[in-house]
């Protein structure tokens, strides 16, 4: 926490936190209490006067049946693309643990979807799914299948999902690829000695071994999902059709900057807040589980 | 060059006391080295000197001056770390030269002395171009020893340096490390837990116990008479056999809990009859006798070569002693062996306090 | 691996390619799209490369959409390479020197400032927009570059990230340039400094990309065309009513803007993965 010799200096130290304690103060813990208190009050339509009403902001947005929905949405969204990612990056991960040859290409073209802002993620997987030109539109159409997830919500869901998905495979693979390395090549090799084929060996060993791994990844894919997609959303579906797509962070957005109900959107700022508090809680308590790297 | 005082140095954190006031006068030019095992304040009283650790109590004057207040740098002194603390990205060159740079000294000069100071550890001009993880555990060594010399000063202070090396070349080091600090004559004060690297370097040796100086003299006072249980065991390898033991009737000799009676050579004045004390014999001061009155029967033998090591017990309550014998000895468990032990060598110690009596 | 069975090489390498096409194929579509005549991308798929390649990013770079605003590519880029940029070098500067002060410095609050910054490890920013949209209107920072780039400056992880560092340097490299009669500010630049380069480029390589694809923020803050950035000007060129959908020009758009940060990972592949590793401790 602090080194045993420490330079002793009366006004230093402070010049050197100085512009974090600053630049946080201004632009995080000011604006944090804000929709804090915010989230209390109700404001009449011109912001001339506002009136205390304890958690009346809450039982609103909880009694909103479309908040219902929206979360409702999140959820799918979110287990839907962490599910996806998390799987097509261990499966990949496993495979590039045994490649020899050619393993640091295939690795460096994996890691490339992290790169991608998610709102580009989302304009290139629109473009793919596009009815009028899109190629697996298109493709999809010549199967049969009439793709067109300007008015389907299924549809639109899957797009932001594998969309979302995408990117972040490349995350989950460089995670999984360190978990897998990290495990001792002698307890596969004695495994491989006790009578263990490979699919037995992954599932008796490696998998329980991955277990922090996968269990941190869990964790900030869920975070990613619930925060890191706005971009996805807005940039593909707008939350549509029908607010099919409509997660919580893009609702915040658009009660409060489209909407502009001040309270509410507060109010669904504060949940959403719990939520980051309480999944970063759930992850510190884990913390020291977590494989070493 | 200057002499070195520290007067009833003392060093708590919080409540908790860890040097309880030590004295010590460290003559111009001499070899002091502080020796105890871990945790006994040693590196602590190191640090203070050099002005890492805040003085809690008393006073350290390094020449005329006191330096309690003042920084590390303004105390005229050089250290060298355990584990070198080289700076990683500079060569051997620089980092050498740091500390004389920071100092504004002329380029030139710095050029001079870092050189002189190679020349001495034998460090080519190759090895001043390289990086501290191009070397060896011994040479990163003589850099940290050389980023002390060029120093100058009045003092060099060494942690534990050799405690790094491997055992072939600790013993290499340290015949260096004791030949340098004779031709160059700097008051040096060294930190070990290493008995044997005490012994053969120090001119004196300070044994520190739990905070608390034990004794403080020549590696031959300290062997030959022992202030306390503590040193005696602490000096000396295979370590002094320590015995329950009486004062016997007469008040002159001293008797082993079996009856094995010693005279003792420094008399009565001590001996109340009957008072409870620890007999201390080195091993090698065991002497075999036919005659002898004390029966050591065989346990174990651990041949040497040049020594023999017999593990025995001692008597009809079978206390474990160690003795070491000259040269190969042919000996088995089981065997019994006389024995006796020239009164001079007999140290009787206080059993409650450890002190040494006569 | 254990076994040396052939076709376990070969499933294993076809999964491996399957898994490329995968993450190779939009790009590679959306780049194809950009060579290509508007006409020849609305209504069919083009499978290779067409002969628009120079046109098409000519045009968007020096004027951009018309049907979209108009604003040039190279406008676009520039604010976002400049957001990027402020977001990296102001967060490395602050956390470094903010963590130096609180691991070797002791002082009193230390630990109420450790908090506060790391209170701020917890919250994106999404989940605060509202009010710190406020507080940046309140300060006259909207359409500024330094609205775009401060309020995500606010951020504990990099701190953090050389708290760590800082905490496994041997303690005696202090001590030393203490005894050398260096002064911490000396410390700091000749010893701490150069020991942190390989933290800082992989830090450098997050925070870029980190920057670069901020969608939310700027999206909030800009209103003037002059400042979009590049990612959310993309989106204003998607929904454009009445028009004729330029796709070629708008994946040209989406790969200039994944460009600069998928070359800063190709060509700092390893200070990538450290920077990702790390951050996450």
């Amino acid at each position: 926490m602090l080194k045993r010799v420490t330079f002793r200096n009366s006004w230093l130290p402070y010049l050197l936190v100085g512009p974090q304690i600053i630049i946080t103060l201004v632009f995080f813990i000011w604006p944090a209490s804000q929709a804090l208190f915010q989230s209390v009050l109700i404001e009449d339509a011109f912001g001339l006067s506002s009136e205390f009403v304890w958690f009346d902001n809450f039982a609103d947005v909880f009694g909103d049946p479309s908040y219902l929905a929206s979360l409702q949405t999140t959820a799918v969204f979110s287990i839907a693309t962490t599910a996806l990612s998390l799987s097509t990056a261990l499966l990949l991960a496993v495979m590039a643990d045994r490649v020899i040859k050619g393993a640091s290409a295939y690795k460096m073209a994996l890691l490339l979807p992290y790169a991608v802002a998610p709102a580009v993620a989302g304009v290139l997987w629109l473009f793919m799914f596009n009815p009028a030109n899109g190629i697996l539109a298109l493709t999809l159409k010549g199967l049969g299948y009439d793709w067109n997830h300007i008015l389907n919500g299924g549809e639109a869901m899957l797009l932001v999902v594998i969309a979302a998905a995408w990117k972040q495979v490349a995350y989950n693979f460089l995670f999984f690829l360190a978990g897998l390395q990290a495990i001792p090549k002698s307890l596969i090799e004695a495994a491989a000695i006790d009578g263990a084929g490979p699919a037995k060996r992954f599932w008796t060993i490696i998998f329980p071994l991955l277990t922090p791994t996968t269990f941190f990844l869990l964790v900030v894919n869920v975070v990613y999902a619930f925060f890191d997609t706005f971009g996805i959303i807005h940039a593909v579906t707008g939350g549509g059709p029908y607010q099919s797509t409509e997660i919580l962070v893009y609702k915040v957005y658009s009660d409060g900057f489209v909407g502009l109900d001040l309270g509410g959107s507060s109010a669904q700022s504060v949940v959403l807040m719990a939520i980051v508090i309480a999944l970063t809680i759930f992850q510190f308590r884990y913390i020291e589980r977590r494989v070493e790297y | 060059m200057a002499e070195v005082s520290l007067r009833d140095v003392r060093k708590s954190y919080g409540d908790t006391a860890v040097i309880h006031g030590v004295d010590c006068a460290i003559a111009d030019g001499e070899f002091l080295v502080v020796v105890g095992p871990s945790g006994c304040g040693k590196s602590t009283l190191l640090r203070m000197i050099a002005g890492l650790e805040v003085i809690t109590g008393g006073e350290v004057s390094i020449g005329d001056r006191v330096v309690n207040e003042l920084e590390p740098a303004e105390r005229d002194i050089a250290m060298v770390f355990q584990n070198y603390a080289l700076y990683p990205h500079m060569t051997v060159f620089d980092n050498m030269a740091y500390g004389l740079k920071i100092r504004k000294i002329p380029k030139a000069e710095i050029d001079t002395r870092v050189r002189k100071a190679a020349a001495i550890l034998e460090l080519d001009d190759d090895m001043l171009r390289r990086k501290p993880r191009q070397l060896s555990g011994g040479q990163r060594q003589r850099v940290a020893m050389g980023r002390a010399i060029v120093r100058e000063p009045s003092v060099f202070l060494f942690d534990e340096p050799l405690s790094n090396l491997d055992a072939k070349l600790r013993v290499q080091m340290r015949i260096e490390i004791k030949k340098l600090q004779e031709t160059l004559g700097i008051t040096s004060v060294y930190v070990t837990h290493d008995q044997v690297e005490a012994m053969t370097l120090g001119h004196r040796l300070l044994v520190l116990n739990a905070g608390n100086v034990e004794q403080l003299g020549t590696p031959i006072t300290l062997y030959e008479r022992p202030a306390s249980t503590f040193v005696a065991g602490f000096i000396g390898s295979p370590a002094m056999n320590l015995m329950p033991a009486a004062i016997g009737v007469d008040g002159a000799s001293v008797a082993l809990p079996g009856g094995v009676a010693f005279t003792l050579a420094f008399g009565a004045q001590n001996g109340e009859p009957g008072r409870p004390v620890t007999l201390g014999v080195r091993p090698e001061h065991f002497e075999v006798d036919d005659s002898g009155a004390i029966t050591l029967t065989v346990t174990l033998v651990e041949q040497l070569g040049a020594d023999t090591i017999v593990h025995g017990a001692l008597g009809a309550d079978e206390f474990d002693v160690t003795i070491r014998m000259r040269g190969v000895v042919t000996i088995a468990p089981g065997e019994k062996l006389s024995l006796t032990v020239p009164s001079e060598h007999i140290h009787v110690f206080d059993r409650e306090t450890g002190k040494r009596l006569g | 691996m254990v076994e040396n069975r052939p076709y376990l090489t070969v499933l294993t390498h076809l999964i491996m390619v399957a898994g490329l096409l995968i993450v190779l194929f939009p790009i590679y579509v959306a780049f194809v799209a950009s060579t290509h005549l508007t006409e020849d991308v609305i209504s069919s798929v083009q499978p290779w490369f067409g002969d628009q390649l120079i046109e098409n990013y000519g045009t968007v770079l020096q004027s951009g959409k018309e049907n979209a605003g108009g604003v040039p590519v190279s406008i676009m880029m520039w604010n976002s390479t400049i957001m990027a940029l402020g977001i990296t070098v102001g967060k490395i500067a602050i956390s470094i020197i903010s963590a130096y002060a609180i691991v070797y410095f002791r002082f009193r609050f230390r630990m109420f400032f450790f908090w506060i910054i790391f209170l701020t490890l917890m919250l994106p920013v999404e989940v605060r927009i509202l009010p710190t949209y406020k507080v940046v209107a309140d300060l006259g920072l909207l359409d500024s570059y330094a609205g775009l780039t401060l309020p995500l400056i606010a951020s504990a992880t990099a701190t953090f990230l050389f708290r760590q560092f800082f905490l496994t340097v041997p303690e005696e490299l202090a001590e030393a340039a203490r005894v050398d009669g260096a002064g911490p500010i000396r410390f700091f630049i000749d010893i701490l400094l150069p020991l942190s380069r390989t933290n800082l480029a992989a830090l450098f390589v997050i925070l870029f990309i980190y920057g670069w694809n901020q969608y939310l923020w700027p999206l909030l803050i800009t209103t003037d065309t002059d400042m979009t950035t590049i990612v959310m000007g993309i989106q204003r060129m998607l929904f454009v009513a009445d028009a004729v959908p330029e796709w070629n020009l708008t994946m040209a758009t989406a790969i200039l803007a994944l460009l600069p940060p998928v070359v800063v990972v190709v060509v700092m592949q390893r200070q990538f993965v450290k920077g990702l590793i790390e951050t996450e401790k």
